[in-house]
C-alpha cells in the first residue's frame, strides 16, 4: 500500500510516468453560499480505476459530475485526453446511481440509447448493444423491461449502455448503492474483469470503504464539505488472486482499517 | 346474490382451505366476485328504496332497468347518444391538442409558464359551468355552443397536466440524455415527452370526465337535445323509470369509456406497471 | 420567471392578462367582454346591493352546509374503506365510479326529489365534494405505517385514542389534500346546482344578468366567485402547508 499525501499527490502521479486521462485543475464549487469543493487539483491514470471515498456530503458526487460535465464548476478546469471540458463529450460516460433507465424501452433500446442519439442505424446499433448487454452478463434479457430486473440487472443494462458509446472514462456514480449486499458483491467481482479486459478509464464514487479497496487501483479520499483531498491511497493487493482470497488478504484488511482509522472523525 | 358475498365474508378462510380446488378457483376471481357482491347489493337497496317508496319519484331498479332495456332496444338511446357524444368528441379533440401542446410548451419554457400557467390555474380551480349561459349568446343553441361547453370544463385540466408533467420529468433521464450528448431536440422527443405520456394521458382521461359534465351541463341549460333532452323530457312527463334510466346511462358510458381509457393507459403507457 | 435580474412571481402574469382584458374591453370588439375597469366598478356597486347580499347569504349557506356534511361523511367513510377490507371492498367500485361521473345529470333527479330549493343545491354540494374526500381519506389512512398503529397498541391505546389521536392525525395531509380539492368540486357543485334549479341565490343572478345582457355585473358576479373561489382554495392550502412537515417523514 502506497500513501501519497495530499500535497504531494499531482507530484507522485507525474513521477509514477503513467499516462493521464483526466486532469482536474484548480476545481471549486459554490452552491449559492455553500462550498462543497476547494480547489481540487487531481489527476487520473488512464486504463486504473480511481475511487472517489469519503463521507456524504463531501462532493464526490459534485465533483464526478463536473467531470462528466453535467454541472459546471464556479472555477477551475477539467482536461480530458488533454482537452478542456466544457458539457458532456463522447470520450466519457456516465453510470448513473438511480440507473436512470428509461422504463418505457426495453433492454436492448436502453443499451443502444447513446448510440440512438448519435444516429447510429438500427441493425448496426443492436449489433453493437447485443455484445455488451452478453458482456455484463444479461443475454436472453434484450426484449425485458427494466422493472422486471432486479436493482443489480438494473445496474448492469446502465454499465452496458455507458460501454456501448465506446468512451475513454467511465464515470461510475455510486453504482451498487442501490443494489442489495449479495448482488453487490458479484457485480463487483464482474466489475473488475470487464476493468481489466475494456482497458478503460474508470473513475468510481463510494461511499464504502470495503468497495473502495477491493476495487480500486487508487483511492481519493475527500474530507467534510467543503470537499479537500485528504489523502490518496494505492492499495497493492494482488488482483490475480481470487476474489474471495482478496477479502481475507492482509493487505486488504490493513488497507481498510487504515481508512476507517482515517475517516472516523468525519462521524458524528 | 347471498352466495359470493358469504364467499368472500372470510378471506381468511379461502386462504386456509388452499387445498380445495373449489376455494382456489373462487380466490382466484376475488375480486370479480366482491364486484358483483357490491354491484348486487347497491341495487338490492335501490329496489327496496323503490318499492317502500321513500319518493313518489323514486322508481324501483326493476322499473329503471325495464326502461332502460326498452329504450335501448327502441333507439331512443341510440339517437340520444348520436346527439350527446358527437360535440363531446369535437370537444375533447380540439382540447387535446390545445392543451397538450400548451402544456408542453408551459414545461418547457419558464416564460410561457410565466404567462400562461396561472391562467389555467385560475380557470381549473374555479366554476368555469358559470359561463356557459354566456356562451348561448354568441353561438346560440347549436353544436358550436356545446363544444364550447365542453372546451371550457376539459382544457384547463388537460394543458395543466401535459404542464406538470413535462416540468417534473425525471431529472435522472434527462440528465442520462445530456450526458451522452442528446441534441434540445432528442432530449425533448426521446425522454422528456415519453417520460411525460402517462400523466398526459391522465389528464386526457380526467379531461373527458370534465368533458362529460360539460356536455350534460350544456344539454340541460343550453339546448334541450340529446341525453340531456331523454332526462328533461321523461321528467316533464313524469316518466321516472325513463328518466333514471337515461340518467343511469350517461353514468354508465362515462364510467364504462373512463375505464377502457385506463386500461388503455395502463397496457400501452405504463409497462412498468403492467402485470407480466 | 426572471426579468431584469428580478424574480417576477408567478402570479404576477394576471395583471398582464387583465391589461389584455382591458384593452380589448375598450376596443369594443367584444360586446360580451366590457372593460375590466368599468366590471370592477360594477362589482363595488354590487357588493353594496341588498340583492348581492342576500344571494351570496343563500350561496355561502348551501355551500357550507354541503361541504360539513361532505367532509364529515367523506371522512368517515374513508377512515371505514381504510380499515376494514369488506367496506373497502364493497364501497370502492362506486366510489371510484362516482368521483368522476358526469354528476351534472343526477342534478334532475335530485329536483324532482328534493324540490326546486335549497336542499337540492345543498345534496348537489355534497354529491360533488365527498368522493374525493373519501378517496383521499381511504389513501391516507392506508398509508398509516403499521408500526404507528403497532406502537400505539402496545402502549395501551384505546380504539378511540388510536383513531383520534394516531390514524386521522397520521392521515390528516392526505385528508387536508381531499379537502382541498373537495371544496374546489363543491364550489362548482354550488354554482352547478344553483344555476340548474335557476331559482335560488347566485345562480338566479347569473340568469338575471345573462338574459338582460347586463355584462358588467354578469362578469362582477363571475369575478366575485372565481376571487371566492380561488380564496377558499388558497386558505386550506396554507392549512395544508403546517401540516406538511410531516408528511414526508411518518
Amino acid at each position: 500500500m502506497r500513501n501519497i499525501t495530499a500535497e504531494a499527490a499531482t507530484a507522485a502521479t507525474k513521477t509514477a510516468g503513467a499516462e493521464i486521462a483526466v486532469e482536474v485543475r484548480g476545481i471549486c464549487k459554490m452552491y449559492n453560499e455553500v462550498e462543497a469543493l476547494r480547489s481540487i487539483d487531481l489527476d487520473f491514470p488512464a486504463g486504473k480505476l480511481t475511487t472517489l471515498l469519503g463521507p456524504s456530503g463531501c462532493g464526490k458526487t459534485t465533483l464526478l459530475k463536473i467531470i462528466a460535465g453535467l454541472i459546471p464548476a464556479t472555477s477551475g478546469e477539467i482536461r480530458v485526453n488533454g482537452k478542456t471540458v466544457t458539457g458532456p463529450g463522447p470520450e466519457r460516460a456516465f453510470v448513473f446511481q438511480d440507473f436512470a433507465l428509461m422504463p418505457w424501452a426495453t433492454v436492448m433500446r436502453n443499451v443502444a440509447f447513446g448510440l440512438e442519439l448519435k444516429g447510429m442505424g438500427k441493425d448496426e446499433r443492436q449489433a453493437i448493444a447485443a455484445k455488451y448487454i452478453a458482456e455484463v452478463g444479461l443475454s436472453g434479457f434484450e426484449n425485458k423491461f427494466p422493472h422486471e430486473l432486479s436493482g443489480g440487472m438494473r445496474q448492469r443494462v446502465g454499465l452496458a449502455r455507458a460501454f456501448a458509446v465506446n468512451a475513454d472514462v467511465l464515470l461510475l456514480d455510486e453504482p451498487f448503492s442501490a443494489v442489495d449486499e449479495q448482488n453487490r458483491r458479484k457485480f463487483q467481482e464482474d466489475l473488475l474483469e470487464l476493468v481489466e479486459k475494456e482497458k478503460k478509464t474508470f473513475i468510481f464514487v463510494t461511499h464504502s470503504i470495503e468497495e473502495a479497496v477491493y476495487c480500486s487501483d487508487r483511492i481519493v479520499i475527500l474530507s467534510r464539505r467543503p470537499g479537500r483531498i485528504a489523502q490518496i491511497i494505492e492499495p497493492e493487493i494482488d488482483r490475480s488472486a481470487s476474489p474471495d482470497a482478496i477479502r481475507r488478504d492482509q493487505g486488504y484488511l490493513d488497507t481498510v482499517e487504515e481508512i476507517w482509522q482515517g475517516l472516523k472523525h468525519y462521524v458524528d | 346474490m347471498a352466495f359470493p358475498a358469504q364467499a368472500n365474508g372470510s378471506p381468511r378462510a379461502v386462504r386456509s382451505s388452499e387445498g380445495s380446488f373449489f376455494w382456489r378457483k373462487l380466490s382466484e376471481h376475488r375480486t370479480a366476485l366482491w364486484r358483483t357482491a357490491s354491484i348486487g347489493l347497491f341495487f338490492l337497496a335501490w329496489e327496496i328504496a323503490g318499492r317502500i317508496p321513500i319518493s313518489f319519484a323514486f322508481p324501483t331498479f326493476l322499473e329503471t332497468l325495464d326502461a332502460f332495456i326498452r329504450m335501448t332496444l327502441d333507439g331512443s338511446f341510440l339517437a340520444a347518444y348520436a346527439q350527446t357524444l358527437q360535440p363531446l368528441v369535437i370537444g375533447i379533440a380540439i382540447s387535446a391538442v390545445i392543451g397538450v401542446g400548451l402544456g408542453i410548451v408551459m414545461g418547457l419554457s419558464r416564460f410561457a409558464e410565466w404567462l400562461i400557467a396561472p391562467v389555467f390555474v385560475v380557470l381549473q380551480a374555479a366554476p368555469m359551468a358559470a359561463l356557459i349561459p354566456l356562451i348561448t349568446f354568441v353561438y346560440g343553441i347549436g353544436l358550436v355552443s356545446k363544444t364550447l361547453a365542453v372546451i371550457m370544463l376539459a382544457l384547463p385540466v388537460i394543458a395543466l397536466n401535459g404542464y406538470k408533467a413535462v416540468r417534473n420529468a425525471n431529472p435522472s433521464l434527462v440528465a442520462m440524455c445530456y450526458s451522452f450528448q442528446g441534441s434540445w431536440w432528442q432530449r425533448i422527443v426521446k425522454i422528456i415527452i415519453p417520460d411525460a405520456s402517462p400523466v398526459i394521458f391522465a389528464g386526457l382521461r380526467l379531461g373527458l370526465a370534465a368533458g362529460f359534465i360539460g356536455v350534460i351541463l350544456a344539454e340541460l341549460l343550453i339546448t334541450p337535445t340529446g341525453i340531456g333532452d331523454l332526462i328533461t323530457y321523461h321528467r316533464s312527463v313524469a316518466d321516472y323509470p325513463e328518466m333514471y334510466a337515461a340518467v343511469v346511462s350517461i353514468i354508465l358510458v362515462s364510467t364504462l369509456t373512463l375505464a377502457a381509457l385506463e386500461a388503455f393507459e395502463l397496457r400501452v403507457l405504463r409497462p412498468e406497471k403492467r402485470r407480466s | 420567471m426572471t426579468l431584469f435580474g428580478y424574480r417576477v412571481p408567478m402570479m404576477a402574469s394576471l395583471l398582464v392578462w387583465c391589461v389584455i382584458w382591458e384593452i380589448v374591453g375598450r376596443s369594443g370588439a367584444m360586446f360580451l367582454v366590457p372593460p375590466l375597469s368599468h366590471v370592477l366598478v360594477a362589482a363595488v356597486a354590487l357588493v353594496q346591493t341588498g340583492t348581492w347580499q342576500a344571494a351570496a347569504l343563500t350561496t355561502l349557506n348551501s355551500f357550507l352546509i354541503g361541504m360539513v356534511f361532505a367532509i364529515v361523511v367523506g371522512v368517515a367513510i374513508g377512515v371505514l374503506m381504510g380499515r376494514s377490507v369488506t367496506a373497502d371492498n364493497l364501497l370502492g367500485i362506486w366510489v371510484n365510479i362516482f368521483v368522476s361521473a358526469p354528476l351534472s345529470a343526477l342534478v334532475p333527479v335530485l329536483m324532482i326529489l328534493f324540490g326546486m330549493g335549497e336542499t337540492t343545491v345543498v345534496v348537489t354540494v355534497f354529491l360533488f365534494a365527498v368522493w374525493i374526500i373519501v378517496l383521499d381519506t381511504r389513501a391516507g389512512v392506508q398509508g398509516v405505517p403499521n408500526s404507528l398503529i403497532e406502537m400505539g397498541r402496545s402502549y395501551g391505546a384505546s380504539r378511540a385514542t388510536l383513531y383520534g389521536k394516531i390514524i386521522l392525525l397520521a392521515a390528516l395531509p392526505e385528508i387536508l389534500a381531499g379537502i382541498r380539492l373537495g371544496v374546489v368540486r363543491g364550489v362548482k357543485g354550488v354554482v352547478i346546482g344553483q344555476l340548474l334549479v335557476s331559482i335560488i341565490g347566485y345562480g338566479e343572478l347569473f340568469e338575471l344578468y345573462s338574459r338582460n345582457f347586463d355584462m358588467e355585473n354578469f362578469w362582477a358576479l363571475t369575478i366575485i366567485l372565481f376571487a371566492a373561489a380561488m380564496g377558499l382554495s388558497a386558505l386550506i392550502e396554507s392549512i395544508e402547508k403546517r401540516v406538511d412537515y410531516y408528511a414526508g417523514v411518518r
